[in-house]
């Protein structure tokens, strides 16, 4: 594979390619998502690339309404919130990510435990493409 | 691994005060930072020269985002008249404050000095309530957590959704927390709220009165709670009167060596324990109902000042979200893991329960300056342990012994202090 630095926009690189990809430590072979250059349980610098399946579950969530100026901007919040959450894994790591295919308007009704699968969003900025990490319920 | 560490000499706290809290257009941060410098300066029983003061800390999460001004520390200094002191804002987002207290204590302590001025401050009105949510999500991971369109109150939120699914908590147990803090505000004058949700509920139905709408039928501050249009959700299950609101104010104290506190009042306190943790992003923590950083620290105070959670009297805890005070409950030990909730529908955190917390109404209700708020905590533990509270003074005890617990965005950051009145 291309060598890529492990950095957040090697990552955010990847999610374009619609991959979710971590790093993983080739001294004591700990998976690290978001990918880290360092491996923070042997202190060493000696990572490769690995990919994750994308599925996994809901471990916590929110629906926001008061939203930031980004997500504004995007006519989300107020009257049209948003789902945010903690997606664990099957490989084991958590991430924060936005989650889609789910009822925002009757957050209570959202369930911790529920299955989701990776997702990417992809939106313009200008002449730029964002791509946002996403999972579908 | 280090060995429990200890003070290398004692530290007394002799002053504290601080500014009103609110929203005031036409006060910048050095007019509330005199403010709260005058009220500490005043509350120090036998008088001292302020020129006695050998170095300042200054908590300050974003001066630059809020009123674009960086390095603030020096010019507060000025303000108030010690300069050329060396001078040192410290950054810990909503830790600040806690971190500068405990930077005061750390500098004492070492012998490098013997009055030291612990202090903190945040104006964050100017901005809009857009800006506002973007510059406090800026104290959390912005690569990781914002990007997700995470807000600060929406990681909360979350840690409060996964509360609610391990424990059974339920949206009233929030309600709870921010109906007893506004109950201990309302007799707190500095407060930025100093109402009751009965009295601002109250106050809705007058207004509706008033303008020929229709009076809405509340049977209780609950009913109140659950109504949309009067607590509108932020990020759910958080809704407006989950949150703290957005205040100016300031805060200061004055940490002195033990050794010379009597030559500045016979009514001195003991800091006993100091304590302060880090953590990961909430997705890098096994478990996400708890900050792990709030139990590591306090531990570490507990283990200092030679005390356990039973023997804690009273504390104030970092209640920006009210789930965020459940959690900070056990995360101290005075509760198990899940039983929060319980602890507060049963009035045992009430001002006149077992456990009293947030007597000063917390960020809740006093407001949530947060480069300010730590010194704050620690201005009201001066006051119930000195027994100088008012009308909020906690009844039928003789108060020993108190607890400032403190935390910068999602427990990123936790700093707890152990306070004794001998
Ligand atoms: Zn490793």
């Amino acid at each position: 594979m291309e060598q890529r630095d492990f950095t957040v926009a090697s990552f955010n690189k990847f999610l374009g390619e619609k991959r979710l990809m971590g790093s993983k430590c080739k001294k004591c072979g700990s998976l690290h998502l978001p990918p880290r250059p360092l491996c923070p349980h042997c202190h060493e610098a000696v990572m490769e690339w690995t990919e994750l399946s994308g599925k996994g579950k809901l471990v916590a969530y929110t629906a926001i309404s008061v939203a930031p100026t980004v997500m504004v901007n995007q006519g989300l919040g107020k009257n049209n919130p948003y789902c945010s959450g903690v997606v664990e894994l099957a490989e084991g790591p958590k991430i924060c990510a936005r989650v889609l295919g789910v009822d925002t308007r009757n957050p209570e009704r959202i369930e911790v435990g529920t299955p989701v699968k990776l997702e990417v969003l992809e939106r313009a900025e200008g002449q730029e493409k964002v791509f946002t990490l996403a999972f579908k319920a | 691994m280090a060995k429990t560490g200890k003070l290398g000499r004692g530290v007394a706290l002799v002053g504290a005060g601080v500014s009103k809290f609110g929203s005031f257009k036409d006060k910048t941060s050095r007019d509330l930072y005199v403010e709260a410098f005058l009220d500490m300066k005043a509350s120090v029983d036998k008088g001292f020269d302020p020129r006695d003061i050998q170095t300042i800390y200054v908590g300050c999460f974003s001066g630059d985002l809020f009123e674009s001004q960086g390095h603030l520390a020096p010019i507060v200094t000025d303000w108030v008249g010690l300069v050329p002191r060396p001078a040192t804002r410290v950054e810990d987002a909503c830790a600040s404050g806690g971190v500068a207290l405990r930077q005061g204590v750390l500098a004492i302590a070492s012998g490098l000095y013997d009055v030291a001025l612990v202090s903190g401050v945040e104006k964050m009105t100017n901005l809009p309530t857009e800006r506002v949510t973007d510059t406090l999500a800026a104290a959390s991971d912005v690569l990781y957590e914002a990007s997700a369109g995470f807000t600060f109150p929406g990681l909360y939120a979350a840690i409060a959704t996964a509360h609610m699914a391990k424990y059974g908590t339920k949206v009233e147990h929030f309600m709870q927390v921010g109906i007893k803090n506004h109950n201990n505000g309302a007799l707190n004058p500095k407060g930025q709220f100093n109402r009751s949700i009965k009295d601002i509920m109250l106050a809705r139905q007058k207004k509706c009165q008033d303008q020929g709408q229709p009076v809405p039928d509340y049977k209780s501050e609950m009913d109140f709670l659950k109504d949309a249009a009067a607590n509108p959700v932020v990020a759910w299950p958080m809704r407006l009167f989950d949150c703290s609101p957005i205040t100016d104010g300031a805060a200061c104290a004055l940490l002195v060596a033990e050794d010379i506190a009597r030559s500045f009042t016979d009514r001195p306190l003991y800091i006993i324990g100091s304590g302060q943790a880090s953590d990961y992003a909430l997705h890098g923590r096994p478990d996400i109902t708890c900050i792990k950083a709030s139990q590591i620290a306090s531990k570490e105070a507990y283990q200092m000042a030679g005390v356990t959670p039973k023997d804690i009297q009273l504390a104030e805890v970092h209640d920006c979200f009210t789930i965020a005070e459940i959690v900070a409950t056990e995360d101290l030990g005075f509760f198990a893991p899940g039983v929060g909730p319980k602890a507060v529908a049963e009035g045992v955190t009430a001002r006149d329960g077992a456990k009293p917390i947030n007597t000063s109404g917390g960020l809740k209700s006093k407001g949530h300056p947060v480069g300010a708020s730590g010194v704050a905590q620690a201005v009201e533990i001066f006051k119930q342990l000195r027994g100088e509270a008012g009308p909020r003074q906690v009844p039928n005890k003789n108060l020993r012994l108190g607890l400032t617990h403190n935390v910068g965005a999602t427990g990123g950051t936790s700093v707890i202090h152990v306070y004794e009145r001998r």
